[in-house]
């Protein structure tokens, strides 16, 4: 102990008594630390409603300038397919409709696909390949979108036109409701090719989490399954997925967040056409390729406040995906108590 | 302390480099004229010292931010009309001419033989013609063996001054286009896929058989695409090439609109090119930034001048000297300072 400081001990048995100058030096210090933990408690709490003022400023900024679009149009402005500068006629269903089909193809595809992947890492992998897999998926994340967005249109949109639109248009022409849904011509570009290309992207969110979340499944629990009796898809459906099922959702929410607003790749190779067509093989829109396609060229007040209000609906469909995520997760911890 | 001095002169240059880069001239506006643009502007830099800094994003862009103010001047490929002009007190002038041409990708056929007219390609567009095997395609091409394949068209996904241009010549052609699509920088198309921009257009087309698309000369030219012949008002089959683009401009009437805002598509004359475009500057009258303005003036004087060359090498065709003429008079008598001055005399 350094001269001049004091043992606590001794303070207590030797000098009961405190001084008035000791009382007072001892209140400034703790005045001192309760200032400074009265500025530390204002400025996080100043960060976090700078969060709620950013998204309260982008949903008025929103919402005043979808007005004059909403005024105009009203309701049908949800409903209305035709999207006609030159009359200035606007409706959002085709970058609705875009939106939704694409994003459920790419989770149709994505979440199995990940779910796949992702046992087979925790599980069947030899040791050898789980690291080069894992890392492989984790980099299929880090490509920029753009990057999609070319390999798509210049490798993949081609192959899909010349080899796999036609086989599937010729194979389900006499099938009832396949012959709508695979209907020519191949145009190789389309909403069907946006969904693949965004099923790829989504890929490596669903996979990653899942698999993070498989690794967390006590051993013993699996170890009981198989010892008795059970085969490695019974483990898989009736232990491993119900024990993670919280998580899983999780990684399917973060994937569809990404699907929905996803803008680039997919205004490469969809076709950037305003039409509402049961074929998937038929060029489309998405609300974001449409605003990221004609916002800067958009003449008139009309044009650009559709295209605002055509975000603002973006805006709306991913809160109410984020809404329905919580409240599931809600209810499934519930049910596990 | 040292320190403290290397960065107080640092700061000096990056202000002192700044106020020189003040001087540049501002531009935004039309996609379809900034490789020629570009090109001006850096022989203008080399000999003047001067720079443009040009933004090609478009020319409903450009419109927009002229009328705010955020740039000396804009550029479009499709002309405001009087009215908008007057209302706003911009001067408009034609800077350079280029054309449009049709662009296909279809296997066994070279560049240059396939012949199209406006009636067939506002039908392929209407999506009444869906295959390249359709009589009315054969027609214009016998000897040609055409491919039973469907037909993609490919056009721009954004607003597009080349857009303008190609449905004002389909609606001058064809009566169902002017009721049923119109004229604009976008459309609502009846069929096809759309693309951003002349090299999205292009990239398009290169990657998917069967389609055909619309882009400035230019970017068909740096691309390899194959280009079409065709069928011009006379009748007559013409090629896409400097004669016939400067064919249409010679015959046309420069002052019968406002603001020289003459379309150039569908003009008469046996050689004449059918969609040959000009593409506009627009200036305020009364400009806020005076200094600014007469830079931006004597560039484009100085292009006028000198740049013939370097527009024809990059296949652009120059304004005709006596049009040039009329617009050099209109900037001195129409574009001055508050107090009435001229901002160009000829002289200087």
């Amino acid at each position: 102990m350094a001269a001049g400081e004091r043992d606590v001990s001794e303070v207590v048995l030797k000098d009961t008594r405190v001084t008035a100058s000791e009382a007072a030096s001892r209140s400034a210090v703790l005045k001192r630390l309760r200032l400074t933990d009265t500025i530390f408690h204002g400025l996080t709490r100043t960060a976090a409603l700078t969060v709620l003022a950013l998204l309260s400023g982008v949903i008025i900024a929103l919402v005043i300038g979808a007005a004059p679009a909403l005024g105009t149009f009203g309701f049908s402005f949800f409903f209305d397919e035709s999207w006609n500068p030159v009359t200035e006629k606007f409706g959002a269903l085709a970058p609705i409709y875009g939106t939704l089909v694409t994003s459920a193809i790419a989770m149709l595809i994505a979440v199995p696909v990940g779910l796949m992947i992702a046992f087979f890492l925790t599980e069947l992998c030899p040791k050898v390949l789980r690291r080069p897999i894992g890392i492989a998926i984790e980099l299929l994340a880090g490509i920029p979108s753009i990057i999609y967005g070319i390999w798509g249109l210049f490798v993949f949109a081609p192959f899909v036109q010349q080899y796999f639109q036609p086989f599937m248009i010729d194979t389900f022409a006499n099938v009832p409701i396949l012959s709508t849904l695979f209907a020519g011509p191949p145009y190789g570009i389309g909403m069907f090719t946006a969904g693949l290309i965004l099923a790829i992207m989504v890929l490596p969110f669903v996979t990653s989490i899942s698999r993070d979340v498989f690794d967390a499944v006590p051993p013993v629990l699996k170890e009981a399954a198989y010892g008795v009796g059970c085969t490695t898809w019974e483990v898989f459906r009736y232990v491993v997925l119900p024990f993670t099922r919280v998580g899983v959702i999780g990684g399917f929410m973060l994937g569809l967040g990404r699907a929905l607003g996803e803008t680039m790749a997919v205004t490469f190779v969809i076709g950037n056409a305003h039409h509402v067509s049961a074929s998937l093989f038929a060029p489309g829109t998405t609300i974001s390729a449409s605003i990221a396609n004609e916002f800067t060229e958009a003449v008139g007040d009309l044009y650009t406040s559709s295209l605002i209000a055509l975000g603002l609906i973006l805006f709306f469909i991913t809160f109410c995906v984020l809404a329905m995520a919580r409240y599931m997760l809600m209810r499934l911890q519930k049910q596990a108590g | 302390m040292k320190f403290t001095k290397i960065a107080l002169m640092a700061t000096a240059f990056a202000l002192t480099s700044w106020t020189a880069h003040a001087v540049d001239i501002s531009g935004a506006g039309a996609t379809f004229p900034y490789p020629i643009y570009a090109k001006w502007a850096d022989a203008y830099k080399k000999e003047t010292g001067s720079g443009l800094n040009y933004q090609s994003i478009g020319s409903g862009g450009g419109i927009k931010q002229i009328k705010a103010k955020t740039v000396t001047f804009g550029a479009t490929d499709a002309p405001l009309p009087g009215k908008e002009l007057d209302e706003s007190g911009l001067a408009q002038f034609p800077a350079v001419m280029g054309a449009i041409v049709p662009v296909v990708n279809l296997e066994g056929i070279k560049p240059g033989d396939l012949t199209l007219d406006g009636p067939t390609i506002a039908k392929i567009y209407l999506g009444e013609i869906k295959s390249w095997d359709d009589p009315a395609i054969a027609k214009l091409n016998t000897g040609i063996k055409l491919p039973k394949q469907a037909i993609v068209p490919v056009r721009r996904s954004d607003g597009s001054g080349t857009t303008y241009n190609f449905a004002y010549y389909l609606a001058d052609i064809s009566p169902e286009w002017k009721t049923k699509v119109g004229v604009s920088t976008a459309l609502q198309w009846p069929v096809g896929i759309g693309a951003k921009g002349n090299e999205g257009v292009a990239g398009n087309v290169a990657q998917t058989k069967g389609a055909i698309g619309y882009v400035e000369y230019a970017y068909a030219k740096q691309n390899k695409l194959l280009h079409t012949k065709m069928i011009n008002k006379a009748g007559k089959t013409v090629e896409p090439n400097s004669a016939s683009f400067q064919a249409a401009a010679a015959n046309a009437d420069w002052n019968s609109q406002p603001g020289y805002g003459v379309i150039l598509a569908n003009q008469p004359g046996d050689q004449s090119w059918p969609m040959t475009a000009a593409t506009w500057i627009l200036l305020y009258k009364k400009p806020v930034d005076v200094a600014a303005t007469a830079e931006a003036l004597k560039f484009f004087a100085w292009s006028f001048a000198k740049g013939d060359k370097m527009a024809e090498d990059l296949d652009y065709v120059p304004m005709p000297d006596k049009v040039v003429n009329d617009i050099l008079k209109m900037w001195s008598t129409e574009i001055k300072d508050a107090g009435g001055k001229p901002l160009y005399s000829p002289t200087n």
